[in-house]
């Protein structure tokens, strides 16, 4: 019994390794299969990282005074900083675990800026769901990550920026027809991720049916769902979305008009009024000498629509 | 789970017409079982699992580090919580075992409760309340505390099932010669209800192994984790049979590995004229079963 | 302790709405595994090679795959076949998928627990094959099969959670949708322990009874 048991594990792992080998090596489909094979394998596919081409420094003698988070980071000697890992061209980590994308780089910026060097930022991946309580905890000294402004979350932490104004749009199968704009949703399912505005708003408005929504901790898995025919549309920031679409443009695109303004803003500790300013400061430096033009240009620009630098809200 | 004798109690062993009729019977299930799996393989194909960039990450050596590194958490996150549900686990039985009403009900308590309390709760409750009060515990241990007091209180039942099981007459012998409780459970009993509870344990531990994977909920960054980050990577079409299967393999193999021990422990102490305990079965979910209380 | 109370009253029908979720999961998939289980069970103490080979492949590969990677399967690489289910009933079945195995195992022991002797007088006297699975085998194994079963029915219970990370909205997904309306999760964390406090003990309760009447005599 114990033979044929620990022949069995031995021929299951056996298969997986031969299969990962032998899948490497073929190069032909078959058929035009579903929605599941799509594009083609003639070049070797990568997801490699290229970062817009903008250099950060860090900057010497910063001291920004009352800032508990500041003296944090000065006594750390690195700053820690919450990210997205899987949306690309906003914030995105590749096969080489090299990070790249609009939100990573403004990230930097503000780091180098604060007198960190980029080298030393931690980055740490958190979900939508869970970025209040980190920041509130002191598990990051920021948040770069399609963060956006709203009141009820101004109760937990604090904003600087705009950076980036969004607008939540719908992405949809490139087959589909019958999903042009947010009133053509009712009777679709809708996916998006947990504890993110776009999911809020769907609920609130009444988009779609409550048995219709899905919810996963990250959007690469809704749009995997999409694919797959499990849902019909993933609502979130257009500039997200085009990302999707920009990596498979034969299987998803971008329709309607975006329906909310999607402010982004970099989120840190509620009382932290010293970094806040110094931080808005910092942003609105990167607006008016070109380098946030120069970053977005060569990250979110490349998958959306040319753009320029929001008005600065401070509070 | 030894040979299999070819009669049981359901039939007698098949004579020269059974035996042909079972062959065919064999040989026309064998052939649906293949067909079964061999659509399934088909649909994939079909579907372009098997494509070659869905497998491609594989060939990359970053992502066979991260593979690892996954694994090495799963086994880190595992081997941590086992030494303290162990160690838990010996406290609350003590407990559990003692003469001392106020010793016992606690004990009592704390074991039901933390049974009766779904395991991915405890986690919760291990990383998101200490996250409200502004002292965030590290996720590795967040999923270490939820996995040592929930297999903690399954591991105090198993020993407690095990030193009730060691024949009474060792006890009471101990007793007749003068021994106090404490050295004879120390001497006498464990030594012996170890041997018997072994496969036992090392079945729960198996358990826990697996339970590490709750970790991706809270983010921790283990094994299944970092397979649906990889399965996650839409340029590679999504690839997450692939990336699935892998994982799996890994863990069967593992976990597997864990399985084989604990039924060579089993037979080796069936055999053994050592301990005088009944072996306490083990039982597949952990839980100590047809135990009288 | 008025906040307290009111984090439940505010939030009644999300509680209500989970934990309905949670136990209707766990009757189907509990109806599931008993089925498959014993058919399982059925598979492996069986006389054709084939079948045995069949189930023991099966229990002993879920036995050693953890229960989240069955659903991540179900969530993520099924739909890749263009196989069309809702989340719940993908949930389900993957507890039912995953749960079957441990049936299967207490089951058959418990069928191994009766004496082939018995057996072998039952057909010596001319029982026919049903005559001595219902009147002479399932009696006896009934008893030491029950206890271990509803212990495995007790883990199901506790594994329903699981699905909370797969877009099920059932008990272990409170915590979420709360924290969405900037409720605390301490308060939410501990009603949710409260509910299921509620829903095992009884069934632990019924366990402990069932052991103590019908615990196997040495």
């Amino acid at each position: 019994m114990t033979m044929r048991r620990s022949t069995a594990l031995l021929g299951f792992t056996a298969l997986a390794t031969v299969a990962a080998a032998c899948g490497s090596d073929s190069s032909t489909t078959t058929g035009a299969g579903g929605g599941g094979s799509g594009g083609s394998n003639a070049a070797p596919v990568s997801d490699k990282c290229s970062s817009s081409g903008a250099t950060f420094s860090a900057a010497q003698g910063v001291d920004v005074a009352d800032s508990p988070t500041f003296m944090r980071i000065k006594t750390a000697g690195k700053v820690m900083v919450g990210v997205k890992a899987d949306q690309p061209n906003l914030g995105y980590k590749d096969t080489d675990g090299k990070r790249c994308g609009f939100d990573i780089e403004m990230a930097q910026l503000v780091a180098s800026k604060l007198g960190v060097d980029p080298a030393k930022i931690e980055y740490k991946e958190i979900p939508s769901a869970n970025r209040e309580t980190s920041i509130k905890a002191g598990e990051i000294d920021y948040y770069v990550g399609t963060y956006s402004i709203n009141d009820k979350r101004k109760a937990d932490v604090s904003f600087a920026g705009p950076y980036f104004i969004a607008g939540q749009d719908l992405l949809v199968r490139k087959s589909d027809t019958s999903i042009t704009g947010k009133d053509t949703l009712k009777g679709k399912k809708v996916c998006s991720a947990t504890g993110s505005t776009p999911i809020q708003r769907v609920r609130d408005e009444m988009l779609t049916e409550p048995a219709n929504i899905s919810e996963f901790k990250t959007y690469s898995e809704c749009v995997s769902q999409l694919i797959d025919k499990q849902t019909d549309a993933v609502t979130t920031d257009d500039a997200i979305l085009k990302g999707y679409a920009a990596q498979s443009p034969s299987q998803l695109k971008v329709v309607g008009q975006p329906f909310s303004v999607e402010k982004y803003g970099i989120g840190l500790a509620h009382d932290d009024t010293a970094l806040r300013n110094k931080i808005d400061d910092i942003l609105a430096a990167s607006f008016t000498d070109g380098s946030w033009q120069k970053i977005y240009d060569g990250t979110l620009g490349k998958s959306g629509s040319p753009a320029s630098p929001p008005p600065l809200e401070r509070y | 789970m030894g040979e299999k004798p070819l009669s049981s109690v359901l039939y007698d062993t098949p004579g020269p017409r059974a035996r042909l009729r079972n062959s065919v019977i064999s040989v026309i299930s064998g052939v649906l079982i293949m067909a079964l799996i061999g659509y399934l393989v088909y649909r994939f194909e079909a579907t372009g699992q098997f494509e070659s960039r869905r497998w491609q990450q594989f060939r990359l050596p970053s992502i066979q580090r991260q593979l690892l590194t996954g694994l090495l958490a799963t086994l880190k996150a595992a081997g941590l919580g086992a030494a303290l549900a162990l160690a838990f686990g010996i406290v609350l039985a003590a407990g559990r075992l003692s003469d001392h009403r106020a010793l016992r009900w606690p004990a009592t308590v704390t074991v039901e409760l933390f049974r009766a309390v779904p395991l991915l709760i405890q986690i919760f409750v291990f990383y998101y309340v200490p996250l409200q009060y502004h002292h965030p515990l590290p996720k590795l241990w967040a999923l270490v505390l939820g996995l040592t007091f929930y297999n903690g209180s399954v591991l105090a039942e198993i020993f407690r099932a095990g030193i009730l099981s060691v024949a009474k007459g060792q006890s009471e012998a101990a007793y007749a010669i003068g021994m106090r409780k404490g050295p004879t459970t120390r001497l006498i009993l464990m030594p012996q209800a170890v041997r018997a509870m072994l496969p036992t344990i090392v079945s729960q531990l198996v358990v826990l192994l697996k339970d590490t994977a709750l970790g991706f909920i809270i983010t921790y960054p283990e094994l299944l984790y970092v397979g649906k980050q990889i399965g996650g990577r839409i340029n590679f079409g999504f690839p997450f049979v692939p990336a699935l299967m892998v994982v799996a393999a890994m863990y069967i193999s593992t976990c597997g590995l864990l399985s084989i021990t604990a039924n060579g422990l089993e037979r080796r102490t069936r055999r053994s004229h050592k301990t005088t305990a009944t072996i306490v079965p083990t039982n597949v979910t952990g839980e100590v079963a047809g135990w009288p209380l | 302790m008025g906040d307290f109370l009111r984090v439940f009253s505010d939030n009644r029908n999300l509680f209500i709405d989970g934990f309905t979720t949670t136990v209707k999961l766990f009757v189907i998939a509990g109806f599931g595994c008993l089925i498959f289980g014993t058919l399982l069970a059925a598979m492996r103490v069986s006389p054709i090679p084939a079948l045995r080979a069949f189930g023991a492949v099966y229990v002993n590969t879920i036995r050693n795959t953890p229960l989240t990677l069955v659903f991540a399967f179900l969530v993520f690489a099924v739909p890749k076949l263009e196989v069309n289910l809702g989340f719940f009933q993908k949930a389900c079945i993957a507890l039912t998928v995953y749960t079957s195995a441990f049936v299967c195992e207490v089951v058959r022991s418990g069928i191994n627990t009766v004496d082939t002797g018995q057996g072998e007088a039952a057909r010596a006297i001319g029982m026919t094959f049903s005559q001595v699975l219902v009147l002479i085998v399932l009696p006896q194994a009934f008893r030491p099969i029950v206890p271990p079963l509803m212990s495995v029915v007790n883990a199901l219970l506790k594994n329903t959670t699981v699905a909370a990370g797969f877009s099920v909205t059932e008990a272990g997904s409170i915590l979420a949708a709360l924290s969405e309306r900037s409720v605390k999760q301490t308060p939410t964390l501990l009603w949710i322990t409260i509910g299921f406090l509620l829903l095992v003990l009884p069934l632990v309760a019924i366990q402990r009874a069932l052991e103590r009447r019908w615990g196997r005599s040495r």
